[in-house]
């Protein structure tokens, strides 16, 4: 696998496809804390790392297990079971050696186990056939660009908040929809991006 | 029991994307088409209501500290189910929804229901809050398609009518804001139809209050 190849990946999950603007995965968490800046950070950062952890426990699950037994038909029971032990053992991972993260990310790790990104990011390596090490950067950079985004969501907001004269009907949630539809306009402009 | 609360409840007053604001992902990314629409919302539907009714029979079984991750393997099983009978008998309709019919394991809207209702209900009650609430995401999903298929494609109904599954033209060809079928109509259509939906509200709960008065 050449590095040109790596970094067309790691492109194309950051600005090209972005999970939240262009695959539509992660919007939960995308639009549950993205109300201020700091919390919206930790939140990122925590995907992040889950989906970089993630992908490479399902690819070692699926290629290793799975694949060999035929048990090709289990691949998203096996997929969540494996996300969700992997959110638990890094919470408690976190809680015992880094406890200062762990106030920090607070009650955003349990709630990875459902944000949709990740799981979509694993079954995404596995439809597109990567190697391990295309997974990984996949799902690192995919978690990267969801940082990107929900970073810059968080700051719009903030400024939304304090302006706080939209239409009455349109207060708090769907203001944010249809900025977030502005942002996701923005971003179509990383479309036709090519490393060659 | 109430089953005419619980119908109203889950398609108009406690609509599970409209009001509780769930299942946000799905409801963007695959209405596109009508027949893409219908398809997400009935595979919703069955899923939602076993898995409503499997988790209500073992309420009393599972122990509270494990039981997010006893409702999200029932729910896999289930997801698994209908993945593979969907490839099997409806393979255009897998491969347009494609990783969006897995990830109906981690929809908010499934899981939401069996930790709010399922877990503390019984199994009739239960089986019909998973149909109605299935019932109230389709029906936005169907809005939504029908929005963006129009204001995007000039086109009605693509995937099941009109000639090879194109759809009905409705607006002459090449008028279409391409934009509505890409991922920002999807962000402005669901903003649009939730402002709506607040503005409904808001004024019968005026009106509500002003019965009241008198």
């Amino acid at each position: 696998m050449s590095f040109t190849g790596l970094v067309s990946i790691a492109l194309g999950a950051i600005l090209i496809q972005n999970f939240i603007f262009s695959q539509f995965l992660g919007i939960c968490p995308f639009m549950g804390v993205s109300k201020k800046m700091d919390t919206a950070l930790g939140m990122g950062i925590a995907v992040t790392f889950v989906m970089g952890i993630a992908s490479v426990f399902c690819w070692l699950v699926n290629t290793y297990l799975l694949v060999p037994l035929g048990l090709g038909y289990m691949q998203t029971v096996a997929y969540i079971l494996v996300i969700a032990s992997l959110v638990q053992f890094v919470e408690m991972f976190l809680k015992k050696s880094i406890p200062s993260l762990y106030q920090a990310l607070g009650i955003y790790l349990p709630l990875i186990t459902t944000n949709c990104a990740v799981l979509g990011v694993v079954l995404l390596n596995t439809q597109n056939n990567y190697n391990f090490l295309e997974s990984v950067v996949y799902g690192v950079t995919g978690g990267l660009g969801f940082l990107v985004a929900i970073v810059l969501f968080a700051s719009v907001r903030e400024r939304l908040d304090l302006t706080g004269d939209s239409p009455k009907s349109f207060e708090g949630f769907p203001i944010a929809l249809v900025s977030a539809g502005l942002l996701a306009l923005a971003f179509m402009g990383f479309s036709g991006l090519k490393v060659c | 029991m109430n089953v005419k609360k619980q119908f109203k409840e889950g398609l108009i007053t406690n609509n599970p994307v409209l009001v509780q604001l769930l299942g946000m992902c799905s409801t963007m990314a695959i209405t596109t088409t009508l027949f893409n629409g219908i398809g997400m919302g009935i595979s919703v539907i069955i899923i939602l209501t076993c898995s409503n009714i499997v988790i209500s029979l073992v309420r009393k079984l599972i122990p509270a500290q494990i039981r997010i991750a006893c409702y999200i393997v029932v729910v896999a099983g289930f997801v698994t189910i209908v993945d593979l009978l969907m490839q099997a008998y409806l393979p255009s309709l897998s491969e347009s929804l494609g990783v969006f019919i897995p990830l109906i394991v981690v929809n908010c809207i499934i899981l939401a229901r069996a930790e709010a209702f399922a877990s503390k209900n019984s199994v009739a009650a239960s089986a019909l809050d998973g149909i109605f609430q299935g019932l109230g995401y389709t029906l936005v999903l169907i809005v939504m398609c029908v929005i963006r298929e129009l204001l995007g494609n000039g086109t009605f109904g693509g995937g099941l009518l009109g000639p090879d599954g194109a759809g009905i033209r409705i607006l002459t060809e090449g008028s279409g804001a391409l934009m509505m079928i890409l991922p920002v109509g999807g962000f402005l259509t669901l903003g649009c139809l939730i402002a709506l939906m607040q503005y409904l509200l808001r004024r019968h709960e005026e009106k509500k209050k002003e019965g009241e008065k008198e």
